[in-house]
């Protein structure tokens, strides 16, 4: 029988679905979802800006698509999205190199992971509270008004 | 001493607290996962009632299942105490140990069974774990050092290590291989050649470990395209495993002596006897 037959891997799904597993997972889920939609951004970005090339006309018929609602709705995403991943990524930076995750011990029960410490889930909040800040901030400036 | 006692309190604290979360039951239903890849059956789910008490493991409901309603159910387990590993499964969708997981812990009043994911199923609850050993193999999991000679008697001598020493790595040696860790994995999930937590944790066992003079060959060996660079830290391997093993904080740590964040000990060790020997 080839092991495909009875291949049982979650594939994509894996990280689709950080219900299951914690704090940590859902961070985790967090970080590959704006990773990807920053990298959404980016092209469409290059996308934009190409537009130059065409002359003037061009480029201000590209800038007015920003200026609706719901291309604003997308810049406030863009700024959520940045922000959240690169306070994460920073978070990363240093528990990936051993940092701050605490010391092996002799586990007690009922275990508690010593590397899932409250720095960890801390750092996780912190990056979300200055995403939903940043797009406060963001909002207070695209639809505030003149 | 009384850094002990608090320690004990605590501890007394969150089993009490585990305590209280127990549920009450008299019987619940198992919904088992049941295939046979060899002859070609399709997926479906049996339910069965159990009857059940306060202090019953879904190991026990599951050979209840099996020895009164469908002997049919095929199930791997040994010793029915957390110590060899044998029947990891999915228990209401995470990875744990059939025999250490009480009904009393489980909310609902249907629990459903299914095989370990990221590996071969072979039938019902059983998967093949060949290449999870092998990648466990991989990693040479065993003290190499050339003063401890197991060919030559006379080579032998004895290492000294103090309870510091043990510390550094006798948590990474609780691993009882049970695969939950494996299975919980999204990079082992994506990618078939990545070792997986377990295997990489039992690498830093023997990278930490003052007796192990293989440093460098045990580095080369993790770091590769599908090596320990491919660990993003979801750090759901510590919270599936049922033996405190932790094989994130293993892995981070591996990785930090590979990216020069930690001082590796085992050198500056090494540098000093060589400084003392002149």
């Amino acid at each position: 029988m080839e092991a495909t037959d009875r291949n049982n891997r979650e594939g994509l799904k894996a990280w689709l679905n950080p219900s299951r597993y914690g704090a940590e997972r859902i961070s985790y889920w967090l970080q590959r979802l704006t990773g990807v939609g920053l990298l959404g951004y980016f092209i469409g970005h290059v996308y934009e800006t190409s537009s130059l090339t065409q002359g003037p006309d061009a480029w201000a018929a590209m800038l007015e698509l920003t200026q609706t609602p719901m291309g604003h709705m997308i810049l406030l995403l863009v700024i959520g999205m940045s922000t959240f991943h690169s306070a994460n990524g920073i978070r990363l930076i240093f528990t990936e190199g051993g940092k701050g995750l605490g010391k092996p011990g002799r586990p007690d029960y009922p275990y508690d992971a010593v590397s899932l410490n409250y720095r960890q889930k801390s750092g996780i909040w912190i990056a979300l509270i200055l995403a939903a800040a940043a797009m406060l901030f963001g909002a207070s400036v695209l639809f505030g008004g003149e | 001493m009384s850094e002990t006692i608090e320690k004990l309190e605590r501890l007394d604290k969150k089993r009490k607290e585990h305590e209280k979360k127990e549920i009450e039951r008299s019987s619940i239903y198992l919904k088992i996962f049941r295939a046979n890849r060899a002859t070609g059956e399709q997926a479906h789910y049996d339910t069965v009632e159990v009857p059940v008490q306060r202090s019953t493991t879904v190991l026990d409901a599951l050979l209840y299942a099996k020895g009164y309603k469908d002997h049919s159910i095929g199930i791997r387990y040994s010793c029915r105490m957390a110590s060899c590993g044998s029947c990891g499964m999915k228990i209401n969708g995470i990875p744990r140990l059939a025999c250490y997981t009480k009904v009393s812990e489980l909310y609902g009043d249907t629990i459903t069974c299914e095989p370990l994911s990221n590996f071969p199923h072979i039938r019902d609850l059983a998967t093949d774990f060949t290449q999870f050993f092998e990648h466990h193999k991989d990693m040479q999991p065993y003290i190499q050092n050339e003063n401890a000679d197991i060919k030559d008697p006379s080579k032998l001598s004895e290492f000294v290590q103090s309870p510091e020493d043990v510390d550094k790595f006798l948590q990474f040696s609780y691993c009882i291989k049970c695969g939950c860790c494996y299975s919980a994995c999204p990079t082992v999930a994506m990618d078939t050649k990545f070792p997986g937590p377990q295997a990489l944790a039992q690498a830093y066992r023997y990278f930490a470990d003052s007796r192990d003079a293989a440093t460098e060959e045990r580095l080369e060996l993790v770091d590769d395209r599908h090596g320990i660079f491919r660990c993003h830290f979801a750090g759901s391997c510590s919270t599936v495993c049922p033996k405190g093993v932790d094989p994130a904080l293993g892995i981070q740590l591996l990785k930090g002596h590979m990216l020069g964040y930690s001082s590796n000990e085992k050198k500056i060790a090494d540098l000093k006897e060589r400084l003392m020997r002149k």
